[in-house]
């Protein structure tokens, strides 16, 4: 599994979202750039620019007709994916630490951040998946945070909930429609932001991961969680991988505690647990410095991290990593395929 | 006042012997005397101010003792000293001081003040109050003393002075003596020292002094004699001191007995806030038995026998066990920092950094002569303090570049013989303090006198030496040269204080002194320099101890300088590290070189002589740990940044041997090698069987937490514990199998062992069929719960009429929209496969 090493950025990686068919690779860091990459070879195809700040966030819409990107200069922008024309600007009174499309493209969701006496709050914008149309000026939504400001949200199934990671380390549940809060469950340690939260391929359940050193997998429906999965070092960033039933989980040090040299000491190692199981199974290294982010190539051919070192590590899975199975799975397997022929 | 002198006339109390009552009112009677003498004679002494009892002078008012409380402040109690029955008589003459000084009631004191007609003296009282208890602390009585008439009093008295003034001050005139009707001497004698301290320990160190045959010297506080003899405090028929009921006590060393029967170790360990007691279950998860949150204040510590469990507070040392992990035994030392056990856990030394300060109320355990004290030794069956010592200054704190390096106190301070008789200490460059157990007395009343004594070891098990058939005890000490005389290292017998064997040595510049776990050798490195003290080397003289005449055999000049030694415990073969680098704080760690040693193949029972074995050059190695049963050993690189491994070798490989050295007596053979990034400690269980290993956050915050390795080296768990501080097992005690016993056991093993791989292998396959099923179980539940979902799912897309999969038909309108642009064809999509082929590598000039 030789990785592929995309060195593009000049600064930390902030977020890296794949396409809906693992085609491409979305990428954003503190240098005010977005760039677009072929993931097959890590050829970079083109770069978005107008931010005037750190990008925190990035999301494409299914069909892969639009960008959506949110910045440290206050503003959501919407991109056109092939020609690279931003399409619409919004602005906000605070940063935008994270953007979301949900599963048919037509809302996007933002969270910004508390500030200047801002409350950190979760929007939400009507798109049209169009590059041609004229999109709305208004928020079709805001949700107030509060109790503590949320780091992190998405979009559930049918977009029927919005799920949100706060700072204090709980989770929250709201009506995608109404905004209404209907849950909110402190599953993290408390005062342990949440650092990510990405979702399982049909929305129904997502991992969080925290700086309390465990990600957790979680259902949207009811918050329970089902799985922890626990590492040695703060967290920030956890994906699930499709096809095979593993999660990667990311961090690391952060920079700033640090004191040695030594990069074995920063744990800045992918680390992959086994979803059902929550053993550790492998770690991948490579990286010089904490993983800020991971996501997994949808159609589970591979991975890519992107790291406060400034480069993106693209990974091709090898045969044994689809070859892996624990026996009980393979007896799991044998036994469908009996069933299935029979 | 008169008659009340004349009543404690020795003559109508019959000195025939000497009880402690009849002494106690003598004792009143001399003090009375000399007050009487002091004041003016008058009688009336209620409004005299007070006089220092026994100078004479008066009591400056700021040298004044401070009032303790009321009773105290009332200048009657001066007088109202003892109620001897003579004394009770002719106080009943003199109404005003009826009430003995105990029983004084709020009334009398009223009628004194009447008798005085009103006048109100109490603002002298308080300003010239002398407080008794501190008045007197300066008096001993001695008693034992042979009878003598006035002709040879003063010679008894001048003998007396002798001994007196070896632990304080005294005079001629501050002793005395009192003289019967027929001119003899009543056989004891009041002693005046020039502070409390000096009669402190003149009660401790001059007690029960041997004075001839028929005379040993008893020396008491004179606040003792009138505490304790007072009449009435002693009752005049023995009555035997109640027997408290007997406790059953929980079993101390229930722990040897693991309930699984496995023969499991146990071992503490000390994270963050808590500490755990857990048995070792290889590579499973530990048992936890107890676990407790600030169980102590700076670091936890098994005594030698693994019976307790210390835990260090600033009030002093807990000792915590049985099965209940409950408090046993408690040592108040104030601001403790260090402990130590004697091998037998008979005994226990504290110490702290900060003398002892008693304060005014006083302490549970320890007395006003502790004041100031460093060191306490305590008896652990008892908990009570046996002793105290100050913090001797170190000589030879040298400056250098003007800067005064902080003395280092060597701990321990006091080192114990094997058996718990003897604990010494060392008073660098003059003697050795060797204190006999359990009183604690300096045997033979005087240090062991040794010029320029550098440092001494006891030898750590009695030793037997060929031919000596008496108990003995040995340490060996070593000095440096001093002018013309050689430097010397030598053994010494315990009580016996003779030099068992002696060695010069030359151009000496330092030495160490390794005893080996037996006591059958004892090693003495010697770090020597040439002439003109340009180049160092290094020689090892081992002291064959329990062979006649004790040889010394001298092996290799080593040339570089040795780091560290390490004895095979309960064998004869050692390793040693060196380094060509000179040690100090580098940047980079010295590369060193690890060598081994054993003895030469000799027919019979005797050991050969030590020869090199093999050298392993190099390396980065700087710590040796043996396994406490011999033969296995780890050599270990700790505390460095670069490098952190455990190398595991066997001296007693069962493979092939080396030609070059099938004379020696050691198949060396590299098992297994190991990394524990930031090691900082090593340790092996205490049945030879397993290694732990710890980078603790006492010395770095890099990856705390704890491996586990069998003896093989093969690792068997690794835990990453945040605030790891410490680990440490459970020592055992000796086993109570004869040799015999063992012989036997060793001798079936295969029979033994067969029963325990059996229990092993089924242990071990019904966990993995436990941890199999378990995984079924969790995989079913997920698919169950997955399926529940997507069921649902698909049930709420369709109640909204939307299609199954959201995406798809999106995708499809997509593709419709790009189609029409163009003509609809079919792409063909050409993957390039980059394939090597041939692959050669030219060397460019």
């Amino acid at each position: 599994m030789r990785p592929i090493l995309l060195a593009g950025h000049e600064r930390a990686l902030t977020q890296i979202k794949y396409n809906r068919e693992g085609d491409l690779i979305f990428s954003v860091s503190k240098d005010q750039q977005i760039c677009v990459w072929f993931a097959h070879n890590g050829e970079r195809l083109g770069t978005y620019r107008g931010h005037q700040g750190a990008i925190w966030t990035i999301d494409v819409d299914p069909t892969t007709t639009i960008l959506a990107s949110g910045s440290a200069d206050n503003t959501i922008r919407l991109w056109d994916v092939k020609t690279g024309k931003c399409l619409k600007t919004w602005d906000f009174p605070t940063a935008v630490k994270r953007v979301e499309f949900n599963e048919d493209g037509t809302k996007l969701l933002g969270v910004t951040e508390k500030r200047m006496g801002h409350l950190g709050t979760i929007v939400v914008l009507d798109v049209k998946v169009d590059v041609e149309a004229e999109q709305a000026d208004e928020k079709a939504m805001t949700i107030v945070c509060e109790e503590s400001k949320a780091t992190v949200a998405g979009w559930s199934y049918l977009s029927k909930y919005i799920i949100a990671g706060h700072e204090d380390g709980s989770v929250s549940q709201y009506d995608g429609k109404t905004g209404d809060l209907i849950y909110n469950i402190p599953i993290h340690e408390l005062n342990q932001p949440i650092t990510d939260l990405q979702w399982a391929p049909d929305r129904t359940y997502f991992i969080t991961s925290s700086k309390d050193k465990t990600a957790k997998l979680i259902t949207a429906k009811d918050l329970e969680v089902l799985k922890t999965y626990t590492a040695d070092t703060p967290l920030n960033s956890a994906t699930i991988t499709p096809k095979k039933d593993f999660v990667i989980l990311g961090g690391g040090q952060a920079a700033m505690d640090v004191t040695t040299t030594a990069a074995r000491q920063g744990k800045f190692e992918a680390r992959f647990y086994h979803k059902i199981f929550e053993d550790e199974i492998g770690r991948v290294r490579g990286h010089f410095g904490p993983l800020n982010t991971v996501a997994a190539d949808p159609t589970g051919k591979g991975y890519a991290s992107g790291g406060e070192d400034g480069y993106v590590r693209v990974h091709h899975f090898d045969k044994g990593y689809f070859d892996f199975m624990y026996e009980v799975e393979r007896e799991r397997q044998n036994r469908l395929a009996a069933a299935a022929s029979a | 006042m008169a008659g009340r002198r004349g009543s404690l006339e020795p003559g109508r109390h019959g000195f025939s012997a000497v009880n402690q009552v009849k002494l106690q009112s003598l004792a009143v009677g001399y003090l009375e005397q000399k007050r009487e003498s002091q004041t003016s004679g008058d009688g009336d002494f209620q409004t005299q101010v007070p006089r220092h009892p026994v100078t004479g002078g008066k009591v400056p008012p700021s040298k004044a003792p401070r009032q303790r409380n009321n009773e105290d402040c009332n200048p009657a109690s001066l007088v109202l000293f003892a109620p001897t029955s003579q004394y009770r008589r002719s106080s009943q003459r003199v109404p005003s001081m009826a009430p003995s000084f105990d029983r004084l009631r709020e009334e009398d004191l009223d009628e004194e003040l009447d008798d005085l007609d009103d006048v109100d003296i109490s603002d002298l009282r308080e300003k010239y109050e002398v407080q008794l208890e501190q008045g007197y602390d300066t008096f001993v009585v001695i008693d034992g003393l042979p009878k003598v008439n006035e002709e040879r009093k003063p010679k008894l008295i001048k003998f007396l002075l002798k001994k007196l003034n070896t632990v304080g001050r005294t005079r001629e005139d501050l002793i005395y003596m009192p003289m019967g009707d027929d001119g003899n001497s009543l056989q004891f004698a009041f002693v005046e020292y020039s502070s409390p301290a000096e009669a402190a320990a003149a009660v401790r160190q001059l007690d029960y002094t041997v004075l001839d045959k028929s005379h040993t010297m008893r020396v008491n506080k004179l606040t003792d004699i009138d505490r304790y003899g007072r009449e009435g405090r002693i009752d005049e028929e023995y009555t035997p001191p109640e027997i408290e009921p007997f406790q059953e006590k929980e079993h101390l060393r229930s722990f040897m007995a693991d309930p699984s029967g496995r023969g499991r170790d146990q071992f503490v360990m000390f994270r963050g806030d808590s500490v755990g007691v857990f048995w070792n279950n290889e590579k499973d998860q530990p048992e936890n038995i107890v676990d407790r949150q600030h169980w102590t204040e700076t670091f936890v510590q098994w005594s030698p026998l693994g019976t307790y469990l210390t835990s260090v507070h600033a009030q002093g040392v807990l000792l915590w066990g049985g099965a209940s992990w409950s408090r046993l035994k408690r040592f108040p030392h104030p601001f403790v920092n260090l402990i130590a056990f004697s091998p037998n856990e008979k005994y226990l030394v504290t110490w702290s950094n900060r003398p002892i300060s008693i304060p005014d109320s006083g302490h549970p355990a320890l007395s006003l002569d502790d004041d100031g004290k460093n060191y306490v030794i305590w008896d652990i069956e008892t908990a009570k303090p046996l002793r105290s010592f100050a913090q001797q200054d170190i000589p030879g704190t040298e400056e250098h570049a003007g800067v005064k390096k902080p003395p280092k106190f060597p701990w321990p301070a006091f080192k114990w013989s094997a058996d718990d008789k003897y604990v010494a200490r060392l008073n660098q460059g003059t003697s050795i303090s060797v204190y006999e157990l359990p009183k604690m007395n300096l045997l033979d009343k005087t240090a062991v006198k040794i010029d320029g004594v550098m440092d001494f070891e006891w030898a750590p098990a009695t030793p037997r030496r060929d031919g000596v058939k008496t108990y003995e005890q040995l340490f060996c000490f070593w000095t440096p040269e001093i002018g013309s005389n050689p430097a010397r290292v030598a053994l010494m017998s315990i009580p016996s204080k003779q030099i068992v064997r002696s060695l010069n040595l030359f151009s000496v510049t330092d030495a160490k002194l390794h005893w080996q776990s037996d006591a059958s050798y004892i090693c003495v490195k010697v770090d020597r320099h040439s002439k003109s003290k340009k180049s160092q080397a290094t020689t090892l003289e081992i002291f064959r101890v329990k062979e006649k005449g004790v040889p010394v055999e001298v092996v290799d000049t080593i040339k570089d300088t040795v780091i560290n030694f390490a004895w095979e415990p309960k064998g004869d073969r050692f390793v040693i590290i060196t380094t060509t680098e000179p040690i100090g704080p580098t940047a980079v760690p010295p590369k060193t070189a690890v060598s081994f040693f054993c003895p030469e193949k000799t027919k019979g029972n005797t050991v050969g002589n030590f020869k090199h074995l093999r050298t392993l050059e190099k390396r980065n190695n700087n710590a040796i740990y043996w396994s406490p049963k011999g033969r296995f050993v780890v050599i270990a690189t700790v505390h460095n940044q670069q490098s952190s491994d455990l190398e595991f070798f066997d001296l007693d490989f069962e493979g092939d041997k080396p030609e070059a050295e099938k004379d020696l007596t050691a198949n060396l053979q590299l098992m297994n090698t190991s990394e524990h990034y930031g090691v900082t400690d090593v340790e092996w269980d205490p049945s030879g069987r397993y290694v732990a290993s710890w980078a603790s956050a006492w010395k770095h915050s890099m990856e705390n937490g704890y491996h586990l390795y069998d003896f093989k080296g093969e690792l068997l768990r690794e835990e990453a514990i945040d605030k790891f501080k410490q680990w440490q097992w459970r020592p055992r005690p000796p086993t109570l199998l004869t040799r015999e016993e063992q012989k036997q056991i060793r001798k079936n093993l295969r029979e033994y062992s067969r029963v325990f791989e059996q229990e092993d292998a089924e242990r071990i396959s019904s966990a993995d069929v436990a941890v199999v099923q378990h995984r079924r179980r969790l995989l079913e539940e997920f698919y169950a719960w997955r399926a529940v979902v997507e069921e649902e799912l698909a049930e709420e897309r369709a109640a909204l009429g939307l299609p199954a999969d959201p995406v798809a038909e999106l995708l499809k309108a997509k593709t419709a929209e790009i189609a029409p642009q163009g003509e609809v064809q079919e792409q063909v999509i050409e993957e390039i496969m980059e394939e090597v082929l041939e692959e050669t590598e030219e060397i460019v000039n």
